[in-house]
């Protein structure tokens, strides 16, 4: 499996994230600079988190016009699975990959913690193996919204992909950390090749990390 | 010439920081202050032939990058 990793100034979960895909999926990624333009072939891109461009304008937003991206959208648009973690969410849904926006956290505070989510659609490559699971969040901007039609219009297609839960899968306002529409954590595009998500499955991905809970989607990959 | 553009939540999207600077304000004695929006400010230099040319590339500014639309308008103030 040929596998990328995006790595823009400010990434900081580039490498966490290349280890996970190492040791669960089995291959090694290549590292891509947001200033080359071109991904040739691949398996599998992942846009990881961290603070791109320090966050200037909104989260995202200056590195959604990188040289790169317009690679990873005409490699999206083919079907390659391209998967976007917290500020990687960010950018995905500034590139116009992924529907919705995400706010600053409703409690205007950065949170730093465990949470549990659980996956609303398990007929996708991403979370096909996908079962209630604990992994960190870590963000100010996570406080996912659209506007009534495009939820609705996500949700006739299957689009969401996690939801905030409590530890029995019940998905209610207790369990929401920042504040997103209908607890979600996560989104698929239309053809469901491209993924979004808030949480760290990277940071939660081997025994050492207190949890692993996180493999599930990289385990997924592979099926 | 001078192009001003304000970017400020839609209103139908909650404005949490809006609300905090709202309790703020009250309570240095602001007590008739009824609700905040707070936005974006951005002044930018831009050359062109006519005020029409540069609001329309600044609109297109705003749609591509500037702003959100899914949860931003804007708006545009040409000076000379």
């Amino acid at each position: 499996m040929k596998t990328h990793v995006i790595v823009f100034p400010g990434s900081n979960c580039d490498r966490d994230v290349a280890v996970a895909i190492q040791n669960i999926i089995g291959s090694s990624p290549e590292m891509v600079w947001h200033k080359d333009s071109t991904i040739n072939q691949s398996d599998l891109i992942v846009v990881p988190g961290g603070f791109s461009y320090g966050d200037y304008l909104r989260c995202g937003a200056m590195a959604s016009t990188s040289p790169i991206m317009k690679s990873v959208i005409e490699n999206a648009n083919k079907g390659v699975p391209v998967m976007g973690i917290c500020n990687g969410f960010q950018i995905l849904i500034e590139s116009g990959l992924l529907q919705g926006a995400l706010m600053r956290n409703s409690s205007l505070s950065f949170i730093c913690r465990d949470i549990i989510i659980k996956p609303t659609n398990t007929k996708t490559i991403f979370t096909n193996k996908s079962t209630i699971s604990k992994m960190p969040i870590a963000h100010n901007e996570g406080n996912y919204f659209a506007n009534s039609n495009q939820i609705k219009e996500i949700e006739d297609n299957d689009q969401i992909a996690f939801q905030y839960c409590d530890e029995n899968g019940d998905i209610n306002a207790h369990s929401n950390p920042n504040g997103s529409i209908n607890n979600i954590a996560g989104v698929f595009n239309k053809s469901k090749n491209v993924l979004g998500m808030m949480p760290h499955p990277e940071r939660a991905a081997e025994s050492i990390h207190g949890c692993d809970d996180g493999r599930n989607i990289f385990e997924s990959l592979l099926s | 010439m001078l192009a001003k553009i304000h970017i400020t939540l839609k209103k139908d999207v909650l404005d949490p920081q809006g609300s905090v600077i709202a309790n703020s304000l009250k309570s240095l004695g602001f007590d008739n202050v009824n609700d905040v929006r707070q936005g974006k400010f951005i002044e930018l230099e831009i050359n062109s032939n006519s005020k029409e040319e540069a609001e329309k590339q600044c609109n297109d500014m705003c749609e591509k990058l500037l702003a959100n639309l899914v949860i931003e308008d804007y708006s545009v103030e040409i000076e000379n």
